[in-house]
Order: C-alpha cells, then structure tokens, then sequence
C-alpha cells in the first residue's frame, strides 16, 4: 500500500468518527498551543526587559550599593540609609578623568505619593543632581531638567515623567505649578514647584511614571541622608560610557576608584554594565520559558496518551476490517502503515490547530495589561517548529503500539466474529 | 495447482491440542470446481485456511504452482494470498462506508495495481454489478453484497476462490444465482473455485466433491467429477 493509499484510508477513518477524532487531537491542540503562547510570552517578557535596559542608551554603567542591591529594588529607606555609597564618589568618578566617561549622576530612589489638588498618584521620586538628564539621556517637554543652579540651592523643584504629568494635571501644562510629595506614608509631606516636563518614553520606559528632584533639596529636610562625614548618601550611580569605550575597563577603573575612597578591600558596591543586566534578565527568562515549556510539554504528553487511547479502541473496533484488508492480501507492514498514518494524521491535524491558536493567543493578549503589567509577546519560530515536531513524535509514538497491536491481529479470528 | 501432502494442523488451546487436519492429501488444478462437505468441526475452514495462506500447517507439506510455500517470508505469504486468492464469505465482510468500487479496488491498492478503477469496474460489470458501483454495503440486498464480494475476488484474478458457505445467508434463488456465477467463473476464466457448503443442492453445482470428518478427508470424487467414490485409504489416512 502507498502512503498517498494509506492517507486516504486515514481521511476516511477519521471522518468517520468526526467527533471522536477532534476530541483526540484537542489534547494535541492544547499542549501545542499553550508550549507556543507560553514561551511566546516568556520571550516577550524578556524582550520586554532588554528593551527596556536598551532603552536607557548604550554605555549605561551602574554602580549600585550593596546594602540597596540586597534590600529594596526600588527605593526603600532602609536601603538608603545603610547604604555606604555618596554623592561625592559620583564626583570622584567625574573628576578622576576615566577615560571614556561622559557623564556621571548619583541618585536615591524614595517611593512616594505625588499630590496636585484633588489628584494623586503614587510614584518613584529619583533625588539625583541635574547629570541625571544627561547621562540617561532625557528629554525635556516643557520646561527644563533640573540645573546645576537647583543643585546648589537644594531648590524645592521637581520635574514629572509625561504620564505621571498627566494624571496630576490633565490637559494643562504643570510648569510653576506646585506639587506636594508625601514621603514615608504622609508623615512628611513636602512641597514643590513644578521646573519641568518630560517627553513621553512610551513603550517600556520607566521615567514616564517617575518624579525628579535635586538630591540636596530633599536632604536639607531629611539630615539623616547625611553621613557622620557630611555627605549624602545614595542608592546608585549611573555612569554613561562613550560609544565603543572598552565597558569592562571603565568597571575595573570605577571599582578601584571606589574601593580607595572606601578604605576596603571588599566591595560594597556592585557595578554592571547593561549587557550585565541584559544577561543577567535573559537568564532568568531562559529560566522561565524552560519552565513554562515544560508544563505545557506535559500537557503536550498527556494529549498524546489521548491519541494513543484512541488509537487502540479503534484498532479493537476494527479488528474485522484489518481481518478483511489481510485476506485481500494486506501485509502486517501495510496495518502498521495504516495505523501509524492515522496517529500521526489526528496529532498533526492537532499540531497546526495547536500553532493556529497558540500563535492567535499569543497575538490577542500583547499589549494587554494583566495584573498591572504589560504583556508583551514574541512569537519564536523555533518553539512553532519544535512544537510541530514534537506533535510529530507524539503521533509516531502514540501509534506505534497500537499499530503493532492491529498487525498482530489473527485474521482467521477477525474474520470469524460476525 | 495446489498439492498438499500429509497436511496437520494442530491447534494447543488451553493446555489441549486439538487436531483440526489431522494428515490431509490433496490436489486442486486450475478450472475445478471442488465443493467441501462436513459437519462443522471437521476441519473444512482449518483447510480453506491452510489452502488461502491465512494460515501454516503444523506438519506436512504445501506446494503451490510447484513451490513450497512454507519457505516464503510473511510480506510474501500475504502479498501472494491477495494475488493468487479471493476470499468469499458467507458474511459478505465488506468493508462499511466504502462503496462497490471501493470494495473490489481494495485488492488492488495492496498489490499496488496499475489502472484499479478500470479493474475494479471490470469486475463488477462481470458479477453483474455494474449499475450499484456506487453504492454502500448498507443500500444493497445481501445477493448484491455478496457479488460485490465475489467482484473483489475476483479483480485480482486470482487462480483460485475460497468460498465458505457463499450462500448460507441468502435465500434458494438468490444462492442460485451466485453458484451459477461460479459455475461461469470457472467455464470461462479457468479459475478454481473451493467451496465449503453443508447444503447438498449447493454442493450439486460442484463437479468434486469432498467429504471431511475429523479432520480427514473420507471421501473424494475425484478430478474427474461423477458420482463419489471412497477416497483411496492410503490418500486420506483413513
């Protein structure tokens, strides 16, 4: 039998039990399509962060206190106040002249509570100098960015990220308008004038949904920002590197520059460069879509387990007609052909109705904001093939039992029940 | 055609041997028209079965066409049954929700046949058959099915049908009708036909007739046809 003849036989039986064999391949369809959205959105994920990390420039070096690394991500006070790094290793890293270093900006992240009038919006307050704009390269809407001049009067002045801007003062412009900062759940409760606005990030971009102010006015009010020495404390500094200047020179450089003016020999500082940030978050989505691969490869298991059930309550039910296809002079090669065919029609049929969801499910859900957050997605040919693949394999192993089971069948036997 | 020499066959069925064919001796040439007789449990369907390749002597020695079939591979066994045989059943054993055509191409596609269609029309317009080519097993009387059946056999061209109790599910006039069909069969194709009937009119249309008993062959009418004649003893062991 020619496997052009074997398929038609297959056409026939599963058109025959239309019902039966969509529900078979259903197992098939599930598993494929959720390998293909999951890994699409663990994908999307991590382009998400990548672009993200990209999207601060190139060159963007971070230097970050250890005690902040390992407290709080995002700006609480703890962190803040054990934190050994200050402003004025910032300087130092500026005035040290390491070749390739264009701009340096230290900065202490507080979480706190924006309020304009009857409206409020909570947000992540970067304290920082008036580098900040120059080194993660901000552009200025209305208004301006922070000046060297608000540095050294610790001015109360604060410049909006576009989307925060525009919860507090929708439609109008917030220049010289005033806007009150409630830190440490309103126990402090500060006052600003409005400098400037920023132009929207869009996308993934983080300063959209941030405040800025210069890092002395906030600590002329809070004196503990002080060390014992009279400096500031801070979280990070970030350091933006010319294009094509060797990053890991410029690491090494910032390291020992620090270590000196910490007087120790063991960092407490960690510095990473954004391709250190790139692969440390590839990793970890690596990590994640291995994960989630494998749940919906179990499911994937489970659907083939469900062909090869079928495959042989079939082959039971028709033991007369395999029977009968030997009598006209089937050989036990053309039953396994047959069968095998069917297992692996039903999990390929399944396959491209699994890729045909998985990819629709993929693409309805991006953009979509599940739990606060924005789901991207990126669709890999590589999991659509490996998905096609491996509904393959399961429709050849699925099969085969069953086949050999049908090619073993006695005819003499098959053909005697009526 | 077919000579079986001193054929047993011994099925072990639950710690006990049963003997089907107990020493069968036979010859078949092209063009008879042999009708086998005998209570069921004498071994006529063991026999037809050993004869159609469905299944192997446990002793003994079977030669088709002068070869001995017992040193050919299972493939070519079953490729040979297709070609050299056809199989009809008191049971019809047509395939459902396949048409007529599609019924007596099925040999075809196993012996990857040029022109099946052709071939499978052909067969049908000789049993007679031509105007149900496209009808399901379902919308046929069981004379039809049973010409559909013996169009499937007979598209092959095989040289022999093994034919078990053709008629025992159709009415006196309808069974008539597929005898006669046989009886042409042989005049003008030369094939042999084996028949197993209990029904002695059916057996009429046979120019041979054996009787089986115990998985032996008591009585055997010879090639020549005419009235019965004991079998010789030496030949049947009996």
């Amino acid at each position: 039998m020619s496997l052009i003849d074997a398929f038609r036989v297959t056409l026939r039986a599963i058109f025959a039990n239309r019902l039966r064999s969509v529900l078979t391949s259903l197992g098939v369809v599930i598993g494929v399509s959720s390998v293909i959205a999951l890994v699409a959105v663990a994908q999307g994920t991590q382009q998400g962060v990548t672009d993200r990390i990209r999207g601060l420039g190139t060159g963007l070096i971070f230097v970050e206190s250890s005690a902040a690394a390992t407290t709080s991500q995002t700006g609480g006070p703890a962190g803040l106040v054990q934190s050994t790094l200050v402003a004025s290793d910032a300087a130092a890293i500026a005035a040290d002249a390491i070749p390739g270093v264009i701009a340096v900006a230290a900065h202490a992240a507080v979480d706190t509570q924006l309020v304009a009038g009857a409206n409020n919006v909570g947000a992540t307050v970067v304290s920082t100098s008036s580098e900040y704009g120059e080194v993660r390269d901000l552009d200025v809407r209305s208004g301006s960015f922070i000046t060297p001049a608000h540095d050294e009067e610790g001015s109360m002045v604060a410049v909006l990220g576009a989307r925060a801007a525009e919860t507090l003062y929708p439609g109008a412009d917030p220049v010289g308008q005033q806007v009150r900062l409630s830190f440490a759940g309103g126990r402090l409760t500060l006052a600003f004038v409005v400098v400037g606005v920023l132009e929207e990030q869009g996308g993934a971009g983080e300063a959209d949904d941030q405040a800025f102010i210069p890092l002395t006015s906030i600590a002329n009010r809070l004196r503990f920002l002080y060390t014992p020495a009279g400096d500031l404390r801070v979280t990070q500094i970030d350091v933006r590197a010319a294009d094509g200047v060797d990053e890991d020179r410029v690491k090494e450089e910032i390291s020992e520059l620090l270590l000196f003016r910490h007087e120790t020999t063991e960092p407490d500082f960690v510095i990473q460069s954004q391709d250190d940030l790139i692969s440390a978050a590839t990793e970890v989505s690596n990590t994640l879509s291995i994960l989630l691969g494998s749940i919906a490869g179990i499911s994937l298991l489970v659907g083939g387990i469900g062909v090869m059930n079928i495959m042989l309550v079939s082959v039971a039910e028709r033991a007369r007609e395999i029977g009968i296809r030997r009598a006209v002079g089937a050989t036990s090669r053309d039953i396994v052909t047959q069968f095998v065919t069917e297992a692996l029609t039903l999990s390929l049929f399944g396959g491209v109705v699994g890729i045909a969801l998985g990819t629709g499910a993929s693409l309805a859900v991006d953009g979509r904001a599940v739990g606060g957050q924005e789901l991207a997605v990126l669709i890999q040919p590589w999991s659509i093939a490996a998905a096609f693949l491996v509904a393959a394999g399961v429709g050849l192993a699925a099969g085969s039992y069953p086949a050999y089971r049908a090619a073993t069948i006695d005819p003499i036997a098959a053909l005697r029940n009526e | 055609m077919i000579i079986l020499r001193d054929v047993t066959r011994v099925y072990a069925t639950g710690g006990m041997a049963v003997r089907a064919l107990a020493g069968v001796n036979l010859e078949i040439d092209r063009g008879e028209f042999v009708a086998v007789m005998g209570r069921s449990g004498s071994g006529k369907s063991t026999l037809m079965n050993i004869i159609g390749l469905l299944d192997r002597p446990t002793t003994g020695e079977y030669l088709l066409a002068g070869r001995d079939v017992e040193r050919f591979t299972e493939d070519v066994r079953s490729r040979l049954r297709g070609a050299a045989f056809g199989f009809v059943f008191q049971s019809y054993n047509l395939l459902p929700r396949m048409t007529a055509l599609e019924q007596v191409e099925l040999p075809l596609i196993y012996q990857r046949a040029q022109d099946r269609r052709r071939r499978a029309a052909e067969a049908l317009v000789r049993v007679g058959m031509q105007h149900r080519i496209a009808h399901l097993p379902n919308e046929l009387s069981g004379g039809e099915q049973q010409r559909v059946a013996i169009a499937r056999s007979l598209a092959v061209n095989p040289l022999m049908l093994l034919a078990d109790e053709p008629t025992g599910a159709l009415d006196t006039a309808t069974g008539g009708e597929i005898m006669r069909l046989f009886t042409e069969l042989v005049e003008e194709r030369g094939v042999a036909v084996v028949l197993v009937t209990h029904e002695t009119e059916v057996a009429t249309y046979a120019r041979r007739t054996i009787r089986m008993r115990d998985g032996k062959i008591i009585e055997d009418s010879g090639k020549s046809g005419g009235p019965p004649a004991r079998a010789p003893a030496g030949a049947s062991g009996h």
